[in-house]
């Protein structure tokens, strides 16, 4: 019955569905620690051998990337995550983009998700930047004239003219970001998640690509940044959660969560430059 | 109950989901589901495995006068330089065995990629397992498509050498066409079985490649079945080699070599107990795969 229900809404049958929403519920991820030769099948067999014996049974390290996070997106939310190296950032994007099966907890996410979690994802270096275009429609499962639609696009966001016939191999940095980024902000999708390297950009291109995700949260949509440079985040985002050792530190508004995880000289120098409203 | 399934938008630019569920593991019943979802999903993205796969091929060979007619040549000399040697110490006709030889050595060099390829499917396609969520059976299924290119372009030697030996082909050698078709489906399963469990554990690929190079030996791929009658002893070569059964069905259509039902129903019953046990792997790991890569 409430698949009907579902069904009938209005903005379902249009194909507009404007309420974007991301629920994450006690996820918890253990993250198995193989190592080289913990990883090795004799030592597995072996290891259930001794276990008879009594010997310790514990041959499965495991790391606790994230407990028990919790937090709910609606459309328009911009969250900035913020903590330390190694403190789950990028693995909590990876959860949300529906990568990593939580080991504990449930998510949700209603709307069409795309994550940047690496400039090269899905590309492939020794095809040019239109054959990389091309591929994309095909990741998205687009239709061959809806992959015409896509290159166009790219090729006006991108603006990297004559080098889209090169092979990707050959680009600097900066310009794979601007195809990665343009790709895949190309038809907005409603949840966007992206990994800090997005900031490698040079100015004149972050200009436009914030122009670009202003005008997608604009549209009621969801964006989720991972990032260490406070002055990105109090800029793009305006809800921040703070990750330490996998645990949640700090919900909040930018600036309460900056003031806290920033040493105070650092806050002090960012609050001059962006008073708090 | 409309038909119109809740999570796919026709008209919109994208057909992935909008919707997902992810919640932690809940038994079987939900690993079956997303084994499913997977699958579906999956197929639902055959242009993109079609692309990878001959994507694969064209960049390997890029900037290669001959490209992947390398292939066909270095196999090309591989089975004329062994089907002289051999007839000879065989002590068979050479208008007999090459034809034997040919179609053998092909079809094994297939099958053996199908197995290598298939452990490294997951542990190959890292980046982009990390990188986006998409179904797993993608990898799975792209492996099979760039072998299957690779055999297309060496079925150029078996029909040249089936032309120039006179075989003769009748209605009897389509009975290969379910065979392959079999087999397709068997690479399939064994990719997401091995695979994962190859992603887990990193020395089942070694295992395997061993336990390949010793069935080329004791299958008969470059020897016929029927130079055991008489060893007693060595018929179990044969009759516990599921690669015999699985050889049998695609190869003697071909040959005009008569086939008994026992042959098929082995080769469906193997089949079938590697694609329920792969399917009930496959729903079990696909979940912890993403951790192992």
């Amino acid at each position: 019955m409430d698949r009907l229900c579902a069904n009938a809404r209005p903005d379902r049958l249009l194909g507009l569905n404007t309420m974007a929403n991301l629920t994450a519920s006690n996820v918890t991820i253990s993250f198995p620690l193989y190592h080289s030769d913990s990883r090795s099948l004799k030592k597995t067999i072996l290891g259930q051998a001794s276990a008879r014996f009594g010997r310790d049974t514990s041959n499965r390290p495991v790391v606790q990337a994230l407990q028990d996070i919790s937090f709910s997106l609606n459309s328009g939310d911009r969250l900035g995550l913020i903590g330390s190296n190694g403190s789950g950032k990028t693995t909590l994007l990876r959860v949300l983009s529906g990568i990593y099966q939580p080991t504990g907890g449930v998510l949700s996410a209603e709307g069409r998700l795309t994550a940047l979690l690496d400039p090269g994802q899905g590309m492939n270096h020794q095809l040019t930047g239109r054959e990389n275009i091309r591929l994309r429609g095909l990741y998205l499962g687009l239709s061959p004239s809806e992959t015409l639609g896509l290159i166009k696009d790219v090729e006006d966001f991108s603006e990297l003219g004559h080098f889209l016939d090169l092979p990707v191999r050959n680009y600097s940095s900066g310009m794979t970001i601007r195809l990665a980024f343009a790709m895949a902000t190309a038809f907005p999708p409603e949840i966007l998640l992206m990994d800090e390297w997005i900031l490698a950009g040079d100015a004149v291109f972050m200009e436009k690509a914030k122009k670009r995700v202003e005008g997608m949260v604009r549209h009621a949509d969801i964006l989720v940044l991972a990032s260490h440079s406070p002055s990105i985040l109090v800029e793009w985002c305006n809800r921040l959660l703070w990750i330490e050792n996998g645990q949640i530190k700090g919900d909040g508004h930018p600036m309460d969560i900056l003031e806290r995880y920033l040493p105070p000289s650092a806050f002090r120098e960012l609050a001059k430059l962006d008073p708090v409203p | 109950m409309t038909k119109a399934a809740p999570t796919m938008q026709r008209d919109g630019a994208f057909r992935k989901p909008v919707h997902f569920h992810l919640s932690s593991d809940r038994g079987w019943k939900q690993r079956f589901h997303l084994a499913w979802t997977d699958l579906r999903e999956g197929m639902h993205l055959w242009r993109l495995i079609a692309v990878l796969g001959f994507l694969d091929i064209k960049l390997r060979y890029r900037g290669s006068a001959l490209g992947p007619f390398w292939l066909t040549i270095s196999m090309g000399v591989q089975v004329a330089a062994m089907a002289f040697i051999y007839a000879d110490l065989f002590h068979t006709d050479i208008h007999s065995y090459l034809p034997f030889l040919s179609l053998s050595l092909i079809a094994w060099n297939y099958l053996n990629a199908l197995v290598t390829d298939g452990c490294a499917c997951f542990i190959e396609s890292d980046t982009v397992i990390k990188g986006m969520r998409m179904p797993f059976t993608v990898h799975a299924a792209r492996g099979i498509v760039r072998n299957t290119i690779i055999l297309g372009h060496n079925i150029v030697i078996i029909i040249a050498v089936f032309a120039i030996m006179g075989i003769h082909q009748s209605l009897y050698s389509l009975m290969a066409v379910p065979a392959f078709a079999l087999w397709l489906v068997d690479a399939f399963a064994f990719s997401l079985l091995f695979g994962a469990l190859c992603a887990r554990f990193r020395d089942v690929p070694q295992i395997i490649s061993a336990v390949m190079q010793i069935a080329f030996f004791v299958t008969p791929v470059m020897w016929n079945s029927t130079i055991l009658t008489g060893h007693r002893d060595a018929l179990f070569l044969i009759r516990f080699n599921p690669f015999y059964y699985l050889f049998e069905i695609l190869r003697a259509p071909l040959l005009g070599t008569p086939l008994t039902v026992t042959i098929w129903a082995w080769a469906l019953i193997i089949s079938g107990l590697l694609i329920l046990f792969s399917w009930i792997a496959f729903a079990r790991t696909r979940g912890r795969i993403a951790f192992w890569v």
